[in-house]
C-alpha cells in the first residue's frame, strides 16, 4: 500500500517517442474510454450516475423549482397590488409565501449550487467524476421526490402555512391539525439530509480528487467556495434537523418542547433556526462568489488580484457566519449585552464581504475589461449585493432592526442580497457555462434583453419596499387597509415584480429556444484560463481526456501545449484497459497521486433507494406508520444490497500503470481511501446535530427554574454506567478487530466483531431501560423529554453501530473482508470512535448533570 | 464603452425613484413620520444611515465603473492592493465603529425604565386581537381590548405577555417593536412625545388573520389621560333594554364581558365601552352602527379563521336592538 502522502509528480508530460505519438493507440484509447464512460441508452438513461447526466438533471430541477416559487411570488404580488385585494385568501396566500421562501431556500438556492458543483468541479479538477457517484444520483432523487411533494402539497390545499421559519407554537397549537406543518418538516428534512450527502462528496471531491500538481495554493477559487460552503452546510444543517427532530416530536407525541405550559421554550427553536438560517444565507451567497471569482479574471484577461486575501475572506465569511444568528431575534426581548454583541458581530461580516468585492474591482482594475452578457449581469450583481449590504448594516444594528425588523424592509433588504448576492451571478454563469454544458452559446442580444428587463423591475420591485416597510406595512400580511400611505408603493413594486418575470423568461426562452442550427461554440470560447474551459465541443463523457499535471493557477494560460498534450493523452491515464472507470485520487496539500479510484457506473439501486428513503418521510406525515416502517425497511435493505454489490470492490490486481511510469495501488483502505474521509465528514455533522439536542438540554437548564426537577437522576445511574461501560467495550473491540484484522485470523475476527455486536445491543438496552427505571414520561415536561429525545437519538446510533458491525461480520464471511481488503472496518471502526463520544456525553449529562445541580 | 453609461443611467434611475417615494412618508404608522421619542431618534437615524449609504454606493460604484474603464498600467498591481485592503477593510473599520458606538448608545438610551409614577399597561396578543390591561401603582387594573391610550410626555411600561403564539406589539410612530412571547413577559418602554390617532399592528406572523391583527393608539395630554382612565374603570351605562337582552339570549356574554351586567366571558375583547374605540375586529373595520352589524352578521368572512361565528341567523329587529345598545356604550 502506497503511503498517504502519495507518489511524486511526474517532471511532465510524455514528450515525443512515447506510445501516445501514434493516433491508431490513441483511437484505441479513446474508444475504450468512450466505452467506459458512456451513459445508458433508452430508458436506462435514467441510472445514470455519472456527473454529467445528475449535475444537468439536477441544475434543471431545481431550476424548475425557482420558476415554481416565482410563479407564487407573482400571485403574491397581483394580490398586494391594491389595499384589501380579494384575488387570493389569507389561508392560501399564507401557504403561499411559506412555499416560496422554502422552496428558494431548500429548493432551489442551496440545491443549485450542489447541482452546478456536481456538474462543474469534476472539470475543474481534472477529475472523471466525484468520488461517490451514486451517492451524488441518491442525492438528486431524494430531492425531486421530496421537492415534488412539497411543492404539490399546494394543489391540495395543504401546503405549510407557518412561514419559512415554521416558529411554534403557531406550529404545534393553531396548525397542530394542519398537514402542512409536516410536509414542510418531513419533506425538507428528506432534503436536508441529501444537501448533506452532496456536501460529503463535494468536500471530499475538493480534497482527493484534484489533479496532480495542484497544491492548495492553486486550486481553483469556486473550488475552495465550494470547500468553504460543504463545510458550512455540515454545521448548520444538523441544528435544524434536530429542531425539526423536537418539533416533529411535538406535533407527532406531544413532547412539550416548545410549550411553555409545561416547561418548554419556544426560543429554543428560534437558536436552532437560526443557528441554522443564517449560515444559511451565506450557504447561497459564497458559491455565488466562487462563481464571480471564475467569471471576472476571464474578462479583465488576468489571474485575480489577492488570491490569498479572497480565500481568507471566504473562510472568514463562512466562520463569522455561525456568530450572527441572534440578529434574527432582536425583538425577543434579549439583554442588551446579548444585542451589543450580536450586533457588533453583525456588523464585521461586512469586512470580509467587503474584501471579496475589492477583490474583484482590483481585479477589473489591473486587467482589461471585455464585457459580454456574463459580465454584465456580473456588474449588476455587484450593484445590487451593495446596497443590499448597506441595508445589512443598517438592520445589523439592534436598536433601528427594532422598526425594521419584520417589515418590508427587511424584504427589500433580503432580496437585494440574495438577487444581487445569487441570482444574478447564477445568471451570469448560466450564460458563461451554457457552452460547457451543451457545446452552444446562449444570445448576446437575448441576455442584454433579459438584464435590463431584470435589473430594471428589480430596483423597481424591491427599492420602495424598504420604506413600505418603515412606513408601516409588515411583512407576512395578505392585505393592508387603504389610508396608511402604502398604496403607491405597493403597486410600483406589483408592476417591478412583473418587469423581473418578464426579464426571467427571457433568460428561459433563450435557454429552451432550439439551436439545432447553430453552429458549436469553439473550444475555451472566452478565452479562460481556468481547467474546466479544456472541454471540447461539444464535450465527451469522460471529461478530460487525461489527467494532467497542474503547475498553474491557469493552467490554460500558463502552462505552454497544454491542450494539445492533454489531447494526446500524454498526461495520466489516457486510457480505460479493463473498461473501468477510473480517476486519480491525490493527497489533500500538495495533490501527489495515490490511488486510482475505481468508480461505479449506473445503477437503479440508487433511484430505489431514494424512493423508499422518501416513503419513510412522506408515509410518516400521514401518520401511516406500517407503510413507514415497510419503506424503512426497503429503504435499509436496498441501501445494503448498493453498499454490498458497488463499494470497497476488491480490484484484479493490487496496483496499475496510470501512465507517466507511474504505478498506483486500486485499493486503499484507511486515511488512504475516500470513503474513511466520507464517514469522518458525515460524523462530524451527526455529531453536529447530537450537540444541538444537547445544547437543547442546557439551554432549558438556563432558561426554566423548573428544569432538572428534584429528585432526577439516581435511579437511572446503574443503567447509564452499564450502557457506557458496554459501549466502551463494544467500542474497545471493534478497535482491536481493525487493528488486530491479521493476527486474529477469520475465526477470531469474527468472534470479535460478534461479541461487539452483543455488547453494543446490550448498551442500547440499558441506555432504554435508565430513564424507564425512573419512570420519566416525556409528555408530562420538557425534563423527561429532553432526557428521552438524546436516549432515542443515541440508541439509534448504537443499533446503526450494531448493523455496521454486522455487515463487516458479514462480509467477513463471504471472504471480502480480508486484511489485505478492510476498508469496511476501518470506516466502522471511525464511526464507533464517534459513537463512543457520544454515549460518553449522553451518559455524563443524563446521568451525572441532575446530581451537580 | 457605451454600455457603462447605460449603468449608470440604471443607477441614476434608482436614486430618482427612491427620492419619489420620499415625497410621502407620513401615515399614522408610518416610523419616519413620529409621534414618540424612540421613533424620532431612529427615524434621524435612519435618514443619516440612508444619506450614507447612499454616498457609499455611488462611490463603489464609480471606483468599480473607473476599474472597468482604465486601461491597465505597471502600477496597477499597487494599486490594486490598496484599494483591496483600503476598501475592503479599513474604511468600513472605521465607519462601522462609529455607526456601533452611536447606536449601541442611542440602544441604551430607548431602554431607560420607565417612569415609576406612570400608569403601566398589560398587553396580551390573542388569537387574534389585543387585550389591553391598564395597571394602576395601587394594584388595581382596568381592561379594555385593541386600543391602547398613552399620556403625552411619559415613559410608559408596557407588559408584553402571550398564552398561545407568538405576537409582535409595533407601534412605529411611537417606538420599536417587542415580541409577546408564551412563558415570558416581555418590557417595552415607550415615551409619545406628540398628541394624535396613531395606529399599530402585529408583526410576528401568527397565523391566518395575522393581517387583520391591529390596533388604535391615542396618545392624550395627561389630564385628559387620566380623565378618560376613570371613565373606563367605570361599569357600562345601565339600562341595555330589548339590546342587552339579545346580547345574552344569544350567548355573547360566554365569550365577552360587559360589565355590570351578567355578561362576563373572558375568551373575546371586553365590550364595556367598546363604542367609544376606533376600530372593530382589531382594526379590520372602522366603528360605525353599520360596520358592526356587518361584522355581527359576517365575522367569519370578514376575519378568516376568528374564534367568533357568524351570527348572520340574528332577526333584523334583535340586531338592530343589538347594535344600538353595543354603539350606546361609550
Amino acid at each position: 500500500m502506497t503511503a498517504r502522502q502519495g507518489v511524486e509528480v511526474a517532471p511532465g508530460p510524455a514528450g515525443p517517442g512515447s506510445a501516445q505519438d501514434d493516433p491508431e493507440v490513441r483511437r484505441g484509447q479513446e474508444d475504450r474510454l468512450r466505452e467506459a464512460w458512456k451513459a445508458p441508452p433508452g430508458w436506462r438513461y435514467w441510472s445514470a450516475v455519472n456527473n454529467t447526466e445528475v449535475g444537468l438533471w439536477y441544475t434543471l430541477a431545481a431550476f424548475g423549482f425557482m420558476l415554481f416559487a416565482g410563479v407564487l411570488a407573482l400571485l403574491m404580488r397581483a394580490q398586494l397590488a391594491v389595499p384589501e385585494n380579494g384575488l387570493l385568501s389569507a389561508g392560501l396566500y399564507n401557504q403561499m409565501f411559506t412555499l416560496h421562501g422554502s422552496v428558494m431556500m431548500f429548493l432551489f438556492a442551496v440545491p443549485i449550487f450542489e447541482a452546478g458543483s456536481i456538474l462543474l468541479l469534476p472539470q475543474m479538477l481534472s477529475a472523471r467524476d466525484l468520488p461517490f457517484p451514486r451517492l451524488s444520483a441518491y442525492g438528486f432523487w431524494s430531492f425531486v421526490i421530496g421537492g415534488v411533494f412539497v411543492c404539490g402539497s399546494i394543489f391540495f390545499g395543504v401546503a405549510p402555512a407557518g412561514g419559512w421559519f415554521m416558529y411554534p407554537p403557531l406550529t404545534t397549537t393553531v396548525q397542530k391539525d394542519q398537514l402542512g406543518v409536516d410536509v414542510w418538516l418531513l419533506g425538507l428534512s428528506f432534503i436536508e439530509v441529501a444537501s448533506i450527502a452532496a456536501a460529503v462528496e463535494l468536500i471530499v471531491g475538493v480534497l482527493k480528487c484534484r489533479p496532480p500538481g495542484m497544491r492548495i495554493n492553486l486550486i481553483p477559487l469556486y473550488a475552495w467556495y465550494i470547500l468553504v460552503v460543504a463545510v458550512m452546510i455540515l454545521f448548520a444543517f444538523p441544528p435544524l434537523i434536530a429542531g425539526d427532530l423536537l418539533l416533529e416530536l411535538e406535533r407527532a407525541f406531544d413532547w412539550p418542547f416548545f410549550d411553555a405550559t409545561r416547561g418548554g421554550d419556544p426560543l429554543l427553536w428560534q437558536h436552532l433556526f437560526w443557528i441554522f438560517g443564517h449560515p444559511e444565507v451565506y450557504i447561497v451567497f459564497l458559491p455565488a462568489i466562487g462563481l464571480m471569482a471564475m467569471i471576472v479574471p476571464t474578462f479583465a484577461g488576468r489571474p485575480i488580484v489577492g488570491y490569498s486575501w479572497i480565500v481568507l475572506a471566504a473562510i472568514g465569511t463562512g466562520f463569522l457566519s455561525f456568530g450572527l444568528w441572534v440578529h434574527h431575534m432582536f425583538a425577543t426581548g434579549l439583554p442588551n449585552i446579548s444585542l451589543g454583541f450580536f450586533s457588533a458581530a453583525s456588523e464585521a461580516v461586512a469586512l470580509p464581504t467587503g474584501v471579496q468585492i475589492f477583490v474583484f474591482i482590483a481585479t477589473l482594475l489591473a486587467g482589461k475589461a471585455r464585457f459580454s452578457v456574463p459580465m454584465l449581469f456580473a456588474t449588476g450583481s455587484l450593484g445590487v449585493f451593495i446596497f443590499g449590504g448597506l441595508t445589512g448594516v443598517m438592520v445589523a444594528l439592534a436598536p433601528f432592526d427594532w422598526q425594521a425588523h419584520d417589515t418590508y424592509f427587511v424584504v427589500g433588504h433580503l432580496h437585494y442580497v440574495l438577487v444581487g448576492g445569487m441570482l444574478f451571478p447564477v445568471t451570469a454563469a448560466a450564460y458563461y457555462y451554457f457552452p460547457f454544458m451543451t457545446g452552444k452559446h446562449l444570445s448576446e442580444a437575448w441576455g442584454k434583453a433579459a438584464f435590463w428587463l431584470m435589473f430594471a423591475g428589480f430596483n423597481l420591485a424591491f427599492l420602495p419596499m424598504h420604506f413600505t416597510g418603515l412606513m408601516g406595512m409588515p411583512r407576512r400580511v395578505y392585505t393592508y387597509p387603504s389610508g396608511l400611505g402604502l398604496d403607491g408603493l405597493n403597486m410600483a413594486s406589483t408592476v417591478g415584480a412583473f418587469v423581473f418575470a418578464a426579464g426571467f423568461l427571457v433568460v428561459v426562452g433563450d435557454i429552451f429556444r432550439p439551436k439545432g442550427r447553430q453552429p458549436y461554440a469553439r473550444r475555451n470560447p472566452w478565452n479562460a484560463g481556468s481547467l474546466e474551459w479544456l472541454i471540447e465541443m461539444p464535450g465527451e463523457d469522460w471529461g478530460v481526456r487525461s489527467v494532467p499535471i497542474i503547475l498553474s493557477r491557469y493552467p490554460l494560460w500558463d502552462q505552454p501545449g497544454f491542450l494539445k498534450n492533454l489531447d494526446e493523452g500524454r498526461f495520466y491515464l489516457p486510457d480505460a484497459e479493463e473498461g473501468k472507470r477510473e480517476t486519480l485520487i491525490t493527497s489533500i496539500l500538495d495533490a501527489r497521486p495515490i490511488q486510482c479510484l475505481r468508480v461505479p457506473g449506473p445503477t437503479w439501486l440508487t433511484f430505489w433507494a431514494a424512493v423508499l428513503t422518501g416513503g419513510v418521510f412522506i408515509f410518516s406525515t400521514y401518520h401511516w406508520w406500517t407503510a413507514s416502517i415497510v419503506s424503512g425497511v426497503g429503504a435499509l435493505a436496498t441501501i445494503l444490497a448498493w453498499l454490498w454489490t458497488g463499494t470497497a470492490l476488491v480490484p484484479e490486481k493490487p496496483e496499475k500503470n496510470v501512465g507517466l511510469d507511474t504505478v498506483l495501488p486500486l485499493y486503499g483502505a484507511g486515511p488512504a481511501s475516500v470513503g474513511w474521509w466520507a464517514m469522518f465528514i458525515t460524523m462530524t455533522g451527526d455529531l453536529t446535530a447530537f450537540l444541538s439536542l444537547v445544547f437543547g438540554y442546557f439551554f432549558y437548564w438556563t432558561v426554566r427554574a423548573d428544569f432538572v426537577p428534584e429528585g432526577a437522576g439516581p435511579a437511572g445511574l446503574p443503567w447509564f454506567a452499564l450502557a457506557f461501560a458496554a459501549t466502551f467495550a463494544a467500542w474497545g473491540l471493534t478497535f482491536l478487530a481493525r487493528r488486530r484484522i491479521g493476527a486474529l485470523g477469520p475465526r477470531g475476527f469474527q468472534g470479535t466483531l460478534a461479541l461487539a455486536i452483543l455488547l453494543a445491543l446490550a448498551a442500547g438496552g440499558a441506555l432504554i431501560l435508565a430513564p424507564l427505571s425512573e419512570g420519566l414520561d416525556p409528555t408530562v415536561h420538557v425534563y423527561p423529554a429532553s432526557v428521552w429525545v438524546v436516549v432515542l437519538w443515541t440508541g439509534i446510533h448504537l443499533a446503526v453501530g450494531a448493523l455496521m458491525l454486522a455487515y463487516c461480520l458479514a462480509r467477513s464471511l463471504a471472504g471480502r473482508l480480508t486484511p489485505e481488503h478492510d476498508i469496511e472496518v476501518w470506516n466502522v471502526a471511525l464511526y464507533w470512535h464517534f459513537l463512543l463520544l457520544s454515549v460518553a456525553v449522553a451518559c455524563a449529562v443524563l446521568a451525572l448533570f441532575p446530581l451537580v445541580d | 464603452m457605451g454600455r457603462g453609461s447605460k449603468r449608470r443611467r440604471g443607477g441614476g434611475a434608482t436614486v430618482l425613484a427612491s427620492a419619489l417615494s420620499l415625497v410621502a412618508c407620513e401615515g399614522p404608522q408610518s416610523a419616519l413620520d413620529p409621534g414618540g421619542h424612540g421613533a424620532a431618534q431612529l427615524a434621524g437615524l435612519f435618514w443619516v444611515m440612508l444619506a450614507a449609504a447612499g454616498v457609499l454606493w455611488v462611490v463603489v460604484v464609480a471606483i468599480a465603473v473607473v476599474a472597468v474603464r482604465l486601461r491597465p498600467g505597471e502600477h496597477r498591481r499597487r494599486t490594486a492592493t490598496f484599494l483591496m485592503l483600503g476598501g475592503g477593510v479599513v474604511v468600513p473599520t472605521v465607519l462601522l465603529a462609529a455607526l456601533l458606538w452611536h447606536g449601541l448608545g442611542l440602544m441604551r438610551d430607548l431602554r431607560q425604565p420607565a417612569d415609576p409614577a406612570a400608569v403601566a399597561v398589560r398587553v396580551d396578543g390573542e388569537l387574534w386581537w389585543w387585550r389591553i390591561t391598564y395597571l394602576f401603582p395601587d394594584g388595581s387594573t382596568v381592561e379594555s381590548a385593541n386600543e391602547v391610550r398613552l399620556p403625552v410626555g411619559e415613559r410608559v411600561r408596557l407588559d408584553l405577555a402571550s398564552q398561545n403564539v407568538i405576537h409582535s406589539f409595533w407601534l412605529p410612530s411611537i417606538g420599536g417593536k417587542m415580541d409577546l412571547i408564551p412563558g415570558r413577559t416581555n418590557e417595552l418602554v415607550l415615551e409619545p412625545t406628540k398628541a394624535g390617532d396613531y395606529r399599530g399592528q402585529c408583526a410576528e406572523y401568527c397565523g391566518p388573520a395575522h393581517a387583520l391583527m391591529a390596533f388604535s393608539t391615542e396618545v392624550m395630554p395627561k389630564e385628559s389621560f387620566a380623565r378618560w382612565l376613570d371613565a373606563e374603570a367605570k361599569p357600562a351605562a345601565e339600562g341595555g333594554g330589548a339590546g342587552l337582552d339579545t346580547f345574552l339570549a344569544y350567548g355573547c356574554g360566554a365569550c365577552h364581558s360587559i360589565r355590570g351586567t351578567s355578561a362576563n366571558g373572558r375568551i373575546g375583547p371586553d365590550l364595556t365601552h367598546v363604542a367609544s374605540r376606533a376600530t372593530l375586529g382589531a382594526g379590520t373595520l372602522p366603528n360605525a352602527p353599520d360596520n358592526l352589524r356587518l361584522w355581527i352578521g359576517h365575522t367569519q368572512d370578514l376575519k378568516p379563521d376568528v374564534r367568533m361565528p357568524s351570527f348572520g341567523m340574528i332577526p333584523d329587529a334583535d340586531m338592530t336592538a343589538l347594535v344600538a345598545y353595543l354603539e350606546g356604550l361609550k
